[in-house]
């Protein structure tokens, strides 16, 4: 392969529905042309024009446990859960300690005795070291394609145009072993022509990990119904529990079934979002980059500017957006988060421009969905890292360690979260009524510091220098 | 209020904001490739041979493949440690450069991580 050079053309051509296509290749050494003949089935014909974007959504495997590993080795292979702040419940597990039965969001004082006995390694959380790494992840997937949305902490959606889909599956390889190697961080690789199905892929990927070795492609009709057979209709992308029960009381179990229900029925059940999810799942891409995607348990929100921003007021104002839609989604799904990620791009094509990019994590004090708390922190992150002279082109605000509101701890002199709950109930009531975005915030400065309870603390091995690895 | 918002500016930009230098920092001698680079603090004496003292600043850089001769961070026997790496055909060992130490040789029973490929010392004078 390393000594065939693949050149920008591509043939395609029809064979009764299936369309083949091929690729021109020269030898490098012997200058030779040839066109090398590919017949790799793809879609039906109706989907012609769909396959030549393909995502592809690359998922970091028990983000938080593995970034822990990755600068104590000693806990590969082992049981390890992560708590929320003020080790109050575990937001994160390893593979190992969901086999133990840790169920999410088990309060840490209940399990105490069972991490003790199954020898389950505990660690506060420690988001300087996770946005860090998450941060390195995402660089290293930028020099796969321009086109990346960050669709969480720890995962993210790339799309491939025209004839790079061509040997994707290597190039999943490729950016697995690299993430791998450089950040020591294992991924999953899902690949597909949508959205909806590279999340599917990914799963697939995931579950079979042993026979797919962390990367699965949906390139063929065949895999494509395959997939969504498996796919219980429960654990499709964007479909909640309602809308769960709605459908298996009209027998759709599966995602298949799904794709097969009338339009209409869709539309009006589930409506326009639930139609364009049908659409991406048949293999026509509906859902783009950066688009309105649901969230589950990732909610970030990261847009391109239209042209660039230098100016603090125009960034903050962005930042401060973010944060509040990051706030809105969390309270649709009755979550809350233990920590804020703020990082800011400049655009790398702009002519004498400095490149520049940069993040920042920010615990919060207690868990919340206030877009007040949110709205303020997140601006704070953006004041340590804005410089002047930069044109930035990209920015965004993801959340992380989230918890269920309701499980989220009360802590003693912090009740000013409740207030905020009431203030956002009504926040929510006026935008649903009038629409999004009427009431914004007016910034604050937020001086207070906390303390909180870290009794299982890793060092910040990436962010504090007095706290890198000792080697003897 | 419309036209107030679209904000008014005043004076010229300066010509000087395209052309900001940043200073120089240490990181474009020793940084490579930023998102596989770690650091790491070195305790002992077991490498005084190769300049590396106790406290000294290591730059580690991920993205090289480890290979014979190099100076590597392993990570074996639940303990991080920097030596050289001395590759054959049939064994792997890891050479302090010091002679109170001890080669460390990789067996079977030994489970051997080879975590990152030291590239740079830093050290106070």
């Amino acid at each position: 392969m390393s000594k065939l050079q693949l050149l920008p053309k591509v043939g395609l051509y029809f064979l009764k529905n299936t369309c083949f296509i091929y690729q021109f290749f020269r030898h490098k050494k012997r200058g030779l042309k040839r066109g090398k003949l590919f017949l790799k089935p793809l879609f039906i014909k109706e989907h012609f024009n769909t396959f030549f974007d393909m995502f592809a959504l690359v998922d970091c495997n028990n983000f938080y446990a593995s970034c822990e590993r990755v600068f104590q080795p000693q806990w590969e292979g082992k049981p390890v859960v992560i708590l929320s702040n003020n080790d109050g419940c575990v937001i994160a597990r390893s593979n190992e300690a969901k086999a133990l039965g840790i169920p999410m969001g088990a309060p840490a004082f209940q399990y105490k005795q069972q991490f003790k006995q199954q020898g389950i390694k505990v660690f506060s959380s420690n988001y300087p070291l996770y946005g860090d790494m998450s941060s390195r992840v995402m660089t290293i997937l930028e020099k796969y394609t321009p086109n990346i949305e960050v669709y969480s902490i720890d995962e993210a959606f790339l799309q491939f145009k025209g004839f790079d889909l061509f040997d994707l599956e290597q190039e999943g390889y490729r950016m697995r072993k690299q993430v791998r190697q450089w950040t020591g961080i294992p991924v999953s690789v899902g690949m597909a022509p949508t959205k909806a199905l590279a999340k599917i892929a990914n799963k697939i990927a995931k579950k079979f990990a042993a026979r797919t070795r962390g990367v699965y492609c949906i390139d063929t009709e065949e895999k494509r119904i395959k997939a969504l057979k498996w796919t219980e209709i429960g654990d499709v992308w964007g479909i909640g529990r309602q809308h769960r029960k709605r459908l298996e009381t009209i027998g759709v179990a599966n995602a298949l079934q799904f794709t097969q229900l009338p339009d209409e029925w869709v539309r009006k059940h589930m409506s326009v979002l639930g139609l364009r999810l049908k659409k991406d799942l048949s293999g026509i891409p509906s859902i783009q980059l950066e688009e309105i995607t649901p969230p589950k348990k990732g909610i970030a929100t990261t847009r391109s500017f239209e042209g660039t921003l230098t100016r603090y007021s125009d960034l903050e104002e962005r930042i401060s957006t973010f944060a509040t839609s990051c706030a809105e989604k969390m309270r649709k799904q009755q979550s809350s988060c233990n920590a804020l990620l703020v990082f800011v791009k400049s655009d790398p094509h702009k002519k004498g421009s400095i490149p520049y990019r940069n993040s920042c994590v920010l615990p919060l004090p207690h868990a919340t969905n206030s877009s007040i708390t949110l709205s303020k922190y997140a601006i704070m992150g953006l004041k340590k890292m804005f410089r002047e002279g930069i044109h930035y082109k990209k920015a965004g605000v993801m959340i992380m360690g989230l918890v269920p509101t309701e499980e989220r701890q009360l802590t003693l002199f912090q009740n000013n979260n409740e207030k905020h709950l009431a203030v956002m109930q009504s926040f929510d009531k006026i935008h649903k009524r009038f629409g999004p975005h009427r009431i914004k915030l007016g910034n604050q400065d937020l001086k207070r510091t906390w303390k909180m309870r870290q009794e299982h603390l890793s060092q910040r091995f990436t962010t504090e220098l007095n706290e890198v690895i000792i080697v003897k | 209020m419309h036209w107030a918002q679209e904000g008014i500016s005043a004076g010229f930009p300066s010509p000087a904001d395209d052309f900001k230098e940043l200073r120089i920092s240490i990181d474009q001698e020793v940084v490579r490739n930023e998102e596989a680079t770690f650091y790491a603090r070195v305790a002992g004496e077991s490498m005084q041979g190769a300049g590396l003292d106790d406290g000294d600043l290591l730059v580690i850089d991920r993205s090289l493949e480890p290979a014979d001769n190099k100076i590597a961070i392993c990570f074996i026997d639940g303990e991080f440690t920097v030596k050289r790496l001395k590759v054959t055909q049939d064994e792997i060992l890891l050479i302090p450069e010091n002679l109170k130490y001890q080669p460390i040789k990789i067996t079977e029973e030994n489970e051997l991580i080879i975590w990152g490929v030291v590239t740079y010392v830093v050290k106070k004078l």
